[in-house]
């Protein structure tokens, strides 16, 4: 299926719900309506180590900013702050027109929030369609006793539910691996079917924290095209976590760069790479 | 492609049949061909079992919480069984539905730690259920209607002019609610819960983030676990013992129950038919091996404690041998018989 058809399947209702008179109208600048998201002075500490330093971003509403920096630089740090399992110790974070002092890990779907991990965080005890399934957990609107009695409207439910993983699973190639649990599939096949995870959710941002680690160089250009596509067909903003600079270039509108927890750049990629700092910092090898 | 009915083992039409086939024969042949020693022994005390570790398999198994309380449940679906027929002397149907209700509630109050506490700080606690249940079982007389030996008669098991007391009255009572309560848990974990319940034991962080409702699945797990096991606790003493008595569902029991559930294999529904028959079959079968090379020879008590030992060692060289329990077992000897049909 082509991107526009997937996107023709998700109702215009889920993808941009309105943003409610929940503005803070106290906000400074960044509250926008096309505001995906902002954080703003973020610190957080781990014993005595801080790792971010007085961070602020802001993403637009359909734009992939890529964050690079070099390990243990904090990017990893960001994204569990933006998806609420850490709590900053600073700042504050915009999200879906709400600023929080934590956003709460739990409702992270319900604000339009997905995201994958650096290292695989799948469920090895299921299928990769149940893995992609358990994206869409959080709309069900049947609980157990409905399923169990085998409620006609719970079953027509479960079925939507199917034809949503369909759709998601041909969208990134993984039709012919649904019924395979996760856990035999090849590393960069599990890569894919996170990503299906978090986008059967139907999310208006998306944090992807080293997609491309451990790919190979096929497995790679595929990423970077499905990543493009969801840009393209879904409008999502995205938060691109990657050390492959090359790959960060070519998908990102913006690239802000991380060092020891401070962002020491943000810009165009153009910019950022003709950036002193951080060709000191990080591009050091790769521009020599 | 359906994600439910597709799930890790897909119901293939063959195995639906076989099950039917074995239902029938149970329902049907066994009341009629089993001798009272085969019914008595061995098949009241499997079902019973069955069902407990059918019980433990969807807290421990499906759901990744660990728990050594098993029996505290069994006894308080047994104690509530008989008081709710004692005192309000309800249908048995209402009393066995009360007495699951209250092992659930039980058991959701014995869940919460779960709630802060993993692994083994979790089975830790869970063994103040089964310290505690005992000891309120015996120190309260009420719950054993005064009864100065704290032993009781199981009541006479009857329903819709139907009387259930014979032998293979016993056997069909325990039949019928241990193929019901299979065929709901199986519908369960096949359902959208159990990518719930398998989402939180195997990544917990990442099932709250895509907004799973962690909290609420553990708590269901121990509830409906809990349930499970209370009714196998009121098959073990109304249909299989005849008694109600706080002793016998002791942390042996508990023990009993989590090896059902390893062996049989975590996660699997048949796992803990598996399981059971192991369970109860073994220890009698090395009576007779033993009776029959050291008959008289040896002193009993000598008999019943390498009865143990044997058990334990076998239970441990199994364990290294196939961690994924008699029913990965089973599944690679079907798959070879398969393979061999199809070649010849
Ligand atoms: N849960 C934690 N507990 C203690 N320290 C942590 C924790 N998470 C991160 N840190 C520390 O915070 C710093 C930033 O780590 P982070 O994982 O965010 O880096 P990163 O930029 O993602 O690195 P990498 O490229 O290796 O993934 C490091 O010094 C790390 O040791
Ligand atoms: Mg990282």
């Amino acid at each position: 299926m082509t991107s526009a058809a997937f996107l023709r399947t998700i109702p215009a209702a889920v993808l941009l719900p309105e943003f409610s008179a929940a503005f803070d109208t106290t906000l400074p600048r960044a509250a926008v309506p096309d505001l995906a998201l902002g954080l703003e002075g973020i610190e957080l500490h781990f014993g005595g180590i801080r790792a971010l330093k007085d961070v602020s971003l802001d993403l637009r509403a359909g734009e992939i900013r890529a964050v690079i920096g070099p390990n243990g630089a904090g990017k990893s740090s960001l994204v569990n702050v933006i998806s609420g399992l850490y709590r900053p110790d600073r700042g504050r974070i915009v999200l879906n027109g709400r600023a929080f002092a934590h956003v709460p890990s739990q409702r992270l779907p319900q604000l339009g929030v997905a995201r994958t991990f650096q290292n695989l965080a799948l469920f090895p005890g299921l299928t990769v369609a149940q893995n992609i399934a358990s994206g869409w957990v959080f709309r069900r609107r049947f609980g157990l006793l409905a399923h169990l009695a085998g409620l006609p409207a719970a079953r027509r439910e479960t079925r939507s539910v199917d034809d949503r993983v369909d759709q998601v699973a041909a969208f990134l190639g993984l039709s012919s691996h649904l019924d395979r649990p996760v856990a035999t599939l090849p590393y960069g096949l599990q890569k894919q079917v996170e990503l299906a995870r978090a986008l059967v959710a139907e999310p208006r941002l998306l944090l992807l924290d080293e997609p491309m680690a451990g790919l190979t160089a096929t497995e790679k250009a595929e990423m970077t095209g499905h990543i493009r596509a969801v840009r393209e067909s879904l409008g999502l903003a995205v938060i691109l976590i990657e050390h492959d600079i090359g790959v960060v270039m070519d998908l990102s509108d913006r690239v802000a760069v991380l060092d020891h927890g401070s962002k020491i750049a943000d810009g165009t990629p153009a910019e950022v790479r003709r950036d002193p700092d951080v060709i000191r910092a990080y591009l050091g090898a790769e521009a020599a | 492609m359906s994600v439910t009915a597709a799930t890790i083992r897909p119901v293939i039409p063959a195995q639906t049949i076989a099950i039917l086939i074995l239902l029938a024969l149970a329902f049907i042949a066994v009341p009629h061909l089993a001798s009272p020693y085969v019914i008595e022994a061995i098949l009241l005390p499997f079902l019973a079992l069955s069902l407990a570790g059918l019980g433990l398999n969807l807290l421990t198994g499906y759901a990744g919480q660990v728990s050594l309380g098993s029996a505290a449940f069994m006894a308080v679906g047994a104690f509530a069984a008989y008081n709710f027929n004692l005192r309000l002397g309800l249908p048995l149907p209402v009393t066995l539905v009360l007495a699951a209700t209250t092992a659930a509630a039980v058991g959701l109050v014995f869940g919460l730690p779960s709630l802060r506490l993993r692994g083994f700080y979790l089975a830790v606690s869970t063994l103040a259920a089964q310290f505690f249940v005992q000891w309120a079982l015996t120190k309260f007389g009420w719950f054993s209607n005064n009864s100065p030996s704290g032993v009781i008669a199981a009541p006479s098991l009857a329903f819709a002019g139907l009387s259930f007391d014979t032998r293979e009255g016993r056997y069909l009572l325990s039949l019928s609610i241990v193929t019901l309560v299979t065929f709901l848990v199986h519908r369960l974990v096949n359902g959208p819960e159990g990518v719930n319940l398998i989402a939180v034991r195997d990544n917990e962080t990442s099932a709250r983030v895509i907004g799973i409702p962690v909290l609420r699945t553990k708590l269901w797990a121990f509830a409906l676990s809990s349930a499970i096991i209370g009714l196998a606790g009121v098959l073990w003493a109304f249909t299989y013992l005849r008694t109600v008595e706080p002793a016998g569902f002791n942390l042996d029991r508990s023990f009993q129950i989590l090896f059902i559930a390893i062996i049989g294999g975590l996660a699997t529904i048949r796992g803990a038919f598996l399981g059971a028959a192991l369970i109860v079959v073994f220890p009698l079968l090395l009576a007779r091996l033993s009776g029959f090379f050291f008959d008289g020879s040896i002193d009993a008590g000598v008999v019943k404690l390498v009865e143990r030992i044997v058990l334990g060692t076998v239970i441990i060289a199994f364990l290294i041998a196939e961690p994924n329990g008699l029913s990965a077992m089973l599944d690679r000897a079907t798959r070879r018989l398969r393979s061999l049909f199809g070649r010849s």
